[in-house]
């Protein structure tokens, strides 16, 4: 990261303002109605978590230099500058108080794209210098060590000896010309290798060439949430690079959100340019093997389940029926909470929080907002499809003395394959 | 402008032409200001198309989402009786009908007098609910600076006025007519330099957040 100053902040708000920020900023009538759809805001009832008042340095910009009365009022010195002390004052409120989750754009009466703004006005507040620690090191590690949690190569080695020797299959490294290349987010190498094992068996009875790349496994984008384009750029290009020259046809985005908006949706406009591959979430993948018939299961689970929705994936990534299609092929008794599917509630983790220490309490805080809406459900189980989803989740249960397991649902399946060694 | 019929005179003529080219010429510069900015081309690979999703939200957003109207019904209600109320007394008294005809020639049918005038009497009380609304309401009063009280009085004064002049509660009538008509004018001069631009620019917000979801196979 180059030395940051407010000037470059200023500038960095400037280049992302368009033709869509300046019609939302133009159209809010401050109605305070996308407080209502923010669970920072309800579930600490603290009106400066209202959405679109994390915007006010940025709403500040477009005011001042981006409309004609606007600059008519910083010229006759009527207006209070975007200065350190107010990007100070305002870090806690888009970083620590937002996790880019999406709910605000749904409910907006005028339409705005609050969280798209938020994602842009990070932008600023980063070159600026006024980013949570806990952020600043996870994009640090990301760019120098490869990982926001810093697993490097040999940690992944060791993890893939361990599901090779647990699932008898070998997990195929930088193999060119086969179809797809996955990757894995550094939680799902540490924490949950479940995931890696059951791509390897369920592309195994799918009949799927793929292998994993040396040089470029980490999903994960901590540039996009930390809202500096340039780090976000450089991961994503590590992708590009490597899934460019194994000549892969696919890259799979696994169960992490905001690695599918890197990747996805993010990643050819960091470039410059569409890929020469076609990028899939691991739940798409595995819904046209199931549509096609090339992913058999058997058997059903017997717990009672609900889908927690990831925002990124879901909301945000446009993957909402596939989730529910593959649940159901394994699943007899699913319920839906409360809000779901583009509406569900965030876990409070996401848009990088999880990576800030100091926002702990209040993350557990928010919590709430999920726990009630468990509560009402009364499930045994809960299946997700977002690492991170699943480690916050995991958090707040134990933090609020529920005991409900939090499962992946890609292993999930794979728990269901027929014919599977594992299974028999 | 010695004399109250002087004063009508001014407002009808000269005062008028002033703010229609103001109001005009303000909301075009606005909007320009806004389209010229453009976008960057997404090379992102779409799921969806662009217009249909977004032409939906502009539309769908009409109605509130079902848990936010629950959690703010008064602030969707209201909206929704004010901004109905201040159109129907625009557009369907008889008298305005008339002005619009003189105007650009397109004339439609009114409405009685006496229901305009419940209608401007509801559509007074709302506003003011939703002053009150906006000065106790923690998270309105946060967001409110001076240009949502000024967006509030520069609406709510047209309606008023009207209200008496309907009722002759100030008398000489041209009076009370010359300031309703002001009041108007002074609506139309603010309007390009404040959020009542929302009025014009909410179509293009709706549109960018239900086509940038569409992209992505999300109706917003």
């Amino acid at each position: 990261m180059s030395e940051a100053t407010l000037e470059r902040g200023l500038n960095a708000f400037r280049e992302q303002m368009n033709a869509p920020i300046a019609s939302f900023f133009s159209s809010c009538v401050n109605c305070g109605m996308c407080a209502e759809a923010c669970l920072f805001y309800t579930e600490t009832g603290d009106p400066k978590y209202t959405p679109i008042n994390k915007l006010e340095p940025f709403r500040r910009i477009w005011e001042q230099e981006y409309t004609l009365w606007g600059r008519v009022k910083s010229w006759l010195g009527l207006s209070r500058p975007v200065d350190d002390e107010l990007l100070q004052a305002w870090e806690p409120l888009i970083y620590d108080g937002c996790t880019l989750c999406g709910r605000c754009s749904m409910v907006c009466p005028v339409g705005n794209d609050i969280s798209y703004m938020i994602r842009c006005a990070r932008e600023g507040f980063v070159a600026a210098g006024y980013a949570p620690d806990g952020m600043k090191n996870a994009s640090r590690r990301a760019v120098t060590i490869g990982s926001p949690m810093g697993v490097k190569y040999p940690a992944l080695a060791a993890q893939i000896k361990h599901v090779e020797a647990d699932t008898g299959l070998s997990i195929p490294m930088d193999v060119e010309g086969v179809d797809y290349m996955a990757l894995l987010s550094s939680m799902e190498i540490m924490n949950f290798p479940e995931y890696l094992g059951a791509l390897a068996r369920i592309f195994k009875q799918a009949g799927i060439t793929w292998t994993l790349c040396s040089e470029a496994f980490e999903a994960t984008n901590s540039g996009i949430q930390i809202g500096s384009s340039d780090i976000a750029k450089e991961l994503v290009n590590r992708v590009v690079v490597a899934a460019e020259r194994l000549k892969v046809k696919y890259v799979i985005s696994p169960e992490c959100g905001h690695a599918y908006t890197a990747i996805r949706w993010e990643g050819p406009n960091l470039i410059g340019r569409p890929y020469h591959f076609k990028v899939v979430h691991i739940l798409e993948l595995l819904e046209e093997l199931r549509s096609s018939g090339r992913l058999k299961t058997e058997g059903f689970e017997e717990a009672r389940l609900t889908f927690h929705d990831p925002c990124q994936i879901v909301r945000k990534g446009g993957v909402l029926e596939q989730p529910r299609n593959l649940l159901n092929m394994v699943a007899g008794d699913v319920v839906e909470m409360s809000d779901h599917r583009e509406m569900n509630w965030c876990c409070g983790g996401g848009g990088g929080v999880s990576a800030i220490e100091r926002a702990e309490a209040l993350r557990l805080k928010v919590f709430t907002r999920k726990k009630s809406q468990l509560e009402e459900l009364n499930v045994d189980t809960l299946v997700t499809a977002c690492a991170n989803c699943r480690l916050i989740i995991e958090e707040g249960l134990e933090e609020y003395r529920m005991e409900i397991p939090v499962v992946g649902l890609t292993e999930m399946i794979a728990e269901h394959l027929v014919g599977d060694e594992k299974n028999e | 402008m010695s004399t109250p019929v002087d004063f009508l005179l001014w407002v009808r003529g000269p005062g008028f032409d002033i703010a229609l080219a103001v109001f005009i010429i303000g909301i075009l510069i606005r909007l320009l200001e806004m389209l010229m900015l453009g976008r960057k081309p997404d090379y992102a690979e779409p799921r969806g198309a662009e217009l249909g999703a977004g032409l939906r939200t502009l539309l769908t957003r009409t109605l509130p989402e079902q848990g936010t109207f629950k959690r703010s019904p008064f602030t969707v209600v209201g909206g929704y009786i004010w901004h109905i109320g201040f159109f129907i007394s625009l557009l369907f008294f008889v008298p305005h009908i008339e002005l619009i005809d003189a105007v650009i020639g397109l004339s439609w049918p009114g409405i009685a007098g006496n229901l305009i005038d419940a209608v401007a009497a509801v559509t007074l009380v709302t506003l003011i609910a939703m002053l009150f609304s906006r000065l106790t309401h923690p998270v309105k009063r946060l967001l409110s600076g001076p240009e949502d009280y000024l967006s509030w009085l520069v609406t709510f004064l047209p309606i008023l006025t009207g209200y008496l002049a309907y009722h002759r509660m100030i008398e000489p009538y041209p009076l009370v007519l010359g300031l309703h008509i002001l009041s108007v004018e002074i609506l139309m001069v603010v309007f390009p330099f404040t959020k009542l631009m929302h009025a014009f620019t909410f179509i293009m917000a709706r549109w960018y957040n239900g086509a940038m979801a569409g992209r992505r196979g999300v109706q917003s």
